[in-house]
């Protein structure tokens, strides 16, 4: 009987996970476009439902009538396996994700490295899509994401280890516990206990990583839709290019929630006498999410040098300073 | 010492950015719903030439000397009158303007003493064949009363 209601439960958090994911990615596109018009004094969709509130659905609708076109000459199994694989990882990783108290589907005591080892897959993704659809445009755009992703890799997980060091923890739901009693306990600034006071530009750095590792503007080098086409997507039409696209957006609420959850404090509320709940939550990951749009349409593309340039010159070096800062602080105090 | 410093700045740049771009976000939409919502033509914009009403008489000011028929240098305007019983001076029984030729140059109406020409506001110009465009001035002037 235990067993059953484990296996229900890890089933509804399933059914749960994958709606969440797809719906975030269908109003994801919406809030980028509503976003990206208001910023340009637009308005953006309002035809379809009131505020285009349905255009996702019809987007939705459009990209799934469409035909699953293979063309010639490409290698037709990695083709069609690619955006899977890009999309999988990105629900995978909100396995581990606390939600809230106690809204997590698994409670994984390695849940960050869980984190990113299934971040790292999805570049896979990416280049086996691009390589497999045998287009100079595509390969281009994965050679891009492949060095990009490599420099940014690194400065993410020093950032990481040296949070890790200072929360003793790799158990997300116990680094969000230990955030709990207010906006001065998050690890963003943490006054009350033992961090390196480099924290807040950790979390910069963090961002920043965050935002090459999921091909955002100004890092998204993937896509350069300018210069590129629409660099590995290029051959894809119809739903193939539409699980492209969720998995590239359920990456975005992945960042956002483990920023969230590394920095921002979770479910924790920001005031110590207000209850920490799921709400919290989505209100801080959907703030993140916003400044991501609010990025991206206020930065232009980087160059690609100027892209490694920041990372193995400024974000590398730094996040290194921080790493020893935080071992030294932690030995001191 | 100046890795710091451009660092610093540029990263102080950066925010300052996005200071600009959120400024711009609260502020409200430009966009004009063009069919549905339509702002009004500025004072000096120029369109197709039109007849201004004698407020005395409410006919025409027009008084068929013909000078804006002469002036136009693409030969679009066609003007007619006659005498009538009563009347003094000429009455004006037709003003025709091919706007298919015409370029808005505006002799016409700087040649008009009485100044019974001037530019419309008029902009929703679209239709199917060019003879919608041989504009009748006189009946166009009847319809706006």
């Amino acid at each position: 009987m235990t067993m059953n209601i484990e296996l229900i439960r890890l089933l509804a958090f399933l059914v749960g996970i994958i709606a969440f994911a797809a719906l975030n990615a269908a109003y994801l596109v919406w809030v980028e476009r509503k976003g990206a018009a208001h910023f340009q004094r637009r308005i953006g969709p309002k035809e379809v439902g009131p505020y285009g509130l349905l255009q996702p659905l019809a987007d939705g609708v459009k990209l799934m009538t469409k035909q699953l076109l293979v063309p010639d000459g490409v290698d037709p199994l990695l083709f069609k396996v690619a955006p899977i694989l890009l999309l999988v990882p990105a629900v995978m990783s909100f396995v581990t994700i606390p939600f809230g108290e106690h809204l997590a589907a698994r409670n994984v005591d390695l849940g960050l490295l869980m984190i990113f080892a299934f971040a790292s897959i999805n570049v896979l993704g990416l280049l086996i899509g691009a390589w497999g659809s045998a287009n100079k445009y595509a390969i281009i755009a994965a050679a891009r994401v492949i060095s990009q992703n490599i420099a940014y890799e690194i400065p993410m997980l020093l950032t990481a280890i040296a949070l890790v060091m200072a929360t003793g923890s790799m158990n997300l739901n116990e680094i969000v516990a230990q955030q709990g009693g207010g906006l001065w306990h998050w690890n963003l600034i943490r006054l009350t206990y033992a961090a390196s006071p480099l924290t807040p530009i950790a979390f910069l750095i963090f961002f920043t990583t965050m935002l090459a590792e999921t091909n955002r503007a100004p890092f998204d080098m993937a896509e350069a839709e300018s210069e590129l086409v629409a660099g590995a997507f290029t051959e894809y039409a119809g739903m193939g290019f539409g699980v492209f696209f969720m998995g590239e957006y359920a990456n975005i609420v992945v960042g956002a929630s483990l920023v969230t959850v590394l920095f921002l404090g979770g479910w924790q509320s920001p005031l110590p006498f207000l209850p920490g709940s799921v709400v919290w939550f989505l209100a801080k990951m959907y703030a993140i999410i916003f400044t991501v749009v609010w990025i991206r349409w206020t930065y232009p593309r980087t160059q690609f040098y100027a892209l490694l340039n920041l990372s193995w010159k400024v974000l590398i070096p730094i996040s290194l300073v921080n790493l020893v800062l935080t071992a030294g602080w932690l030995k001191v105090f | 010492m100046a890795y710091f410093t451009e660092l610093f700045s540029g990263t102080k740049s950066l925010f300052v950015g996005l200071g600009i771009t959120i400024r711009e976000f609260v502020k409200p939409v430009v966009t004009v719903q063009y069919p549905r919502e339509t702002i009004p033509m500025t004072p000096r914009y120029r369109g197709h030439i039109e007849l201004v009403r004698d407020p005395e008489s409410g006919g025409p000011k027009c008084i068929v000397c013909g000078m804006c028929q002469k002036a136009c240098p693409s030969g679009c305007i066609t003007v007619d009158g006659e005498k009538r019983e009563g009347v003094k001076g000429k009455v004006l029984t037709l003003y025709r303007l091919d706007f298919t030729k015409c370029s808005l140059c505006g002799m016409c109406v700087e040649s008009c003493k009485p100044g019974a020409i001037d530019f419309s506001k008029d902009y929703n110009l679209a239709g199917p064949s060019r003879a919608a465009y041989v504009f009748d001035l006189l009946k166009r002037l009847e319809e706006k009363r």
